[in-house]
């Protein structure tokens, strides 16, 4: 029943969103096809983070992967689309894969380090294997839009489809997981390790699971940014771009897709709002680009202290039905006191 | 062998670096199980105001000086108003919080300075010494880092072994809820504790940006081997931090030494994941169980 639903709804919005990419003039359709790239990635880091309760502020170099994937594939096989973006989704998961193996040990904090280490350190490689990478310049792509729409189909356009329908797919998908057994069994792991684990759930094996689930769509997301922008390099890479992932599903509220949709819309119009009314406020160029940076800090610091369920928890409280209990935002988590976590380990050190 | 020794020196000298920022973070982590990722993005910004004050006043130590009193009340400051919400909250709120502070210092750092990348000044000499004819692949400035780095780092252990707020720390860290019943004001105590954080990683931020440049994310490289560092260290244990930022800053020398000095952070990012595959509570840690 929930696949139908889910099927329904991404029909209609499809439906939805051809008709108004045939409306909105070529800007608009590529930036419609940004926010469905980006949306790409920010769903599979709301999952993550939301249902599984891990965090990765790495998913920027996972977008990487998938990106530079998409763009050698492109360029030296001439691969259909289809399959770039499919091979995309398997190395990035790979990728995840192997990185989620050390991190499935991992507790929060742990985990978050060894990710931003990751974001940090991946785009040196694409600096040092020049020859393979495109050096600082990165890599240019390019695509036809197909002989069947006829040489005037406006190429945007094509873009928006494309990214839209492989946007969608993903939302179907991460929502049916998030209903299915997995879904459920993340939400047991986050709320209670050791419950989870008692009841018979492979913990570990979960968290890796969901650290490859989130990995394959920041992949995808990547892959599809590729071939949007049509130039991939590593100065796009940054850990800007993945604290801006992190802060497009903060401020929609974690665990929710729909709330991933109303951050990956804010991660494209706000920015280039505020570096152009920074910019008519007589700063200067390199100082006005950091005015959406300082903002992604605000937005980081303020919502958590103040909305830790988003924007959707906010709209569901407004207009929905009582927040249910599974989809509580995660902070009725509590941190453990550090004094009582230590009356539970053995310490045999002394206080040094 | 010549080349080993001065691979050696040369990483015992960025180690102390590595120790510098590893320090700070196991000064806060031991208190309050926080993780603060801006300490990167703070030691960047007091960098900062140590270059303006050295380009105003020509004066290298009243910049080093104001640039450690800064991170102090910088350190203060950001705990005082957005760390402490998230006290009794998920773990996960902190680190985000954290992450938002990084972001937002390197915003601001950019709005303030803009992008471009500035020559920070070095206190001593960084042409190589020599002992007769054998370089020793350091300079006069590596010395002095190494020196400050372990100057503060064995203040840092006096005042802990010897003084009643040193206690307070130590009492706060063992057990926060038996610290408060003795009359510990834990509060106090744990701002305390971010502002000796932000510190140490001003004295990092100060020591290392003559070798790179100074730019909004300067740090951002050097706090990833740094938290490198705690880990290896243990997240716990001071002493274990000044040994894990040693061993790494040796391990990155011989790896960038031998292998190419491009890759180093992907060697960083190699240790990383060895130490938390073969021993994710550090090498230096207690024997502590798995919580149960």
């Amino acid at each position: 029943m929930t696949l139908l639903r889910h099927l329904a709804a991404a029909i209609v919005v499809a439906v939805i969103l051809v008709v108004l990419s045939i409306q909105l003039d070529s800007y608009r359709d590529f930036q419609m096809a940004e926010v469905a790239a980006y949306l790409t990635a920010v769903a599979g880091l709301t999952v993550l983070i939301g249902l599984s309760g891990q965090i990765s502020i790495g998913n920027g170099a996972f977008m990487a992967i998938g990106a530079y994937a998409g763009a050698l594939l492109l360029i030296h096989l001439n691969w259909p689309l289809e399959l770039v973006f499919l091979a995309s989704v398997v190395v990035a998961a790979a990728a995840g894969a192997v990185f989620g193996l050390a991190a499935a040990r991992l507790r929060g904090p742990y985990l978050a380090g060894a990710t931003l280490m990751l974001a940090v350190a991946l785009p040196t490689l694409a600096s040092q294997y020049a020859g393979v990478f495109g050096g600082d310049q990165g890599l240019s792509t390019s695509i036809n839009t197909p002989a069947f729409l006829g040489p005037t189909f406006p190429p945007t356009r094509w873009l928006a489809w494309v990214t839209c329908a492989s946007a969608l797919i993903t939302l179907v998908l991460l929502a049916n997981l998030g209903r299915s057994r997995v879904g459920r069994s993340w939400r047991a792991v986050r709320d209670d390790e050791v419950a989870a684990s008692l009841s018979g759930l492979n913990v570990a094996r979960l968290q890796i699971l969901a650290f490859v689930v989130s990995a394959a769509c920041a992949g995808l997301g990547g892959a599809l940014l590729a071939v949007v922008t049509g130039i991939v390099g590593p100065g796009a890479y940054t850990l800007t771009l993945s604290i801006a992932l992190l802060t497009a599903a903060v401020i929609g509220g974690l665990g929710s897709l729909l709330g991933a949709v109303w951050g990956s819309l804010l991660l494209i119009l706000v920015p280039t709002y505020l570096t152009n009314v920074a910019a008519s406020h007589g700063l200067s160029g390199g100082a006005s680009s950091s005015v959406p940076i300082a903002a992604y800090g605000v937005v980081l610091i303020a919502v958590m202290l103040a909305f830790p369920a988003g924007i959707q928890g906010g709209l569901r409280r407004l207009f929905g039905p009582a927040v249910p209990a599974a989809a509580a935002p995660i902070n009725v988590l509590r941190r453990r006191r550090p004094g009582s976590e230590h009356q539970e380990e053995a310490r045999h050190e002394k206080i040094t | 062998m010549q080349e080993f020794l001065e691979f050696t020196l040369g990483g015992i000298a960025t180690g102390m670096i590595y120790a510098a920022i590893a320090l700070s973070l196991v000064l806060i982590w031991r208190g309050t199980r926080v993780l603060n990722y801006s300490q990167g993005g703070m030691a960047m910004f007091t960098t900062y105001v140590a270059y303006v004050v050295i380009r105003h006043t020509g004066n290298y130590w009243l910049g080093f000086v104001l640039a450690l009193a800064a991170g102090l009340v910088l350190g203060a400051v950001c705990e005082r108003t957005v760390v402490r919400p998230t006290e009794g909250k998920a773990p996960l709120n902190s680190v985000i919080v954290t992450i938002g502070l990084l972001i937002l210092i390197e915003g601001v750092a950019g709005i303030i300075y803009g992008g471009q990348y500035r020559s920070f000044p070095a206190a001593y000499s960084v042409t190589g010494l020599k002992i007769g004819n054998v370089s020793l692949g350091i300079s006069p400035n590596d010395v002095f880092t190494a020196a400050a780095v372990l100057a503060a780092a064995g203040a840092l252990a006096l005042v802990f072994r010897y003084t009643a707020v040193g206690l307070r720390l130590r009492a706060t860290a063992f057990n926060s809820g038996v610290a408060r019943l003795l009359g510990v004001r834990i509060g106090r105590v744990l701002t305390l504790g971010w502002a000796l954080a932000g510190l140490f990683g001003a004295l990092a931020g100060v020591l290392v940006t003559p070798t790179t440049f100074l730019y909004p994310n300067s740090m951002d490289a050097i706090f990833v081997l740094g938290f490198t560092a705690a880990v290896i260290g243990g997240l716990d244990s001071p002493v274990g931090a000044v040994i894990g930022g040693v061993l790494l800053g040796l391990v990155l020398s011989y790896a960038g030494g031998y292998l190419g000095s491009q890759l180093v952070l992907i060697y960083g990012l190699v240790v990383l994941a060895l130490v938390l595959m073969i021993r994710p509570s550090g090498l230096f840690s207690a024997a502590t169980t798995r919580r149960v």
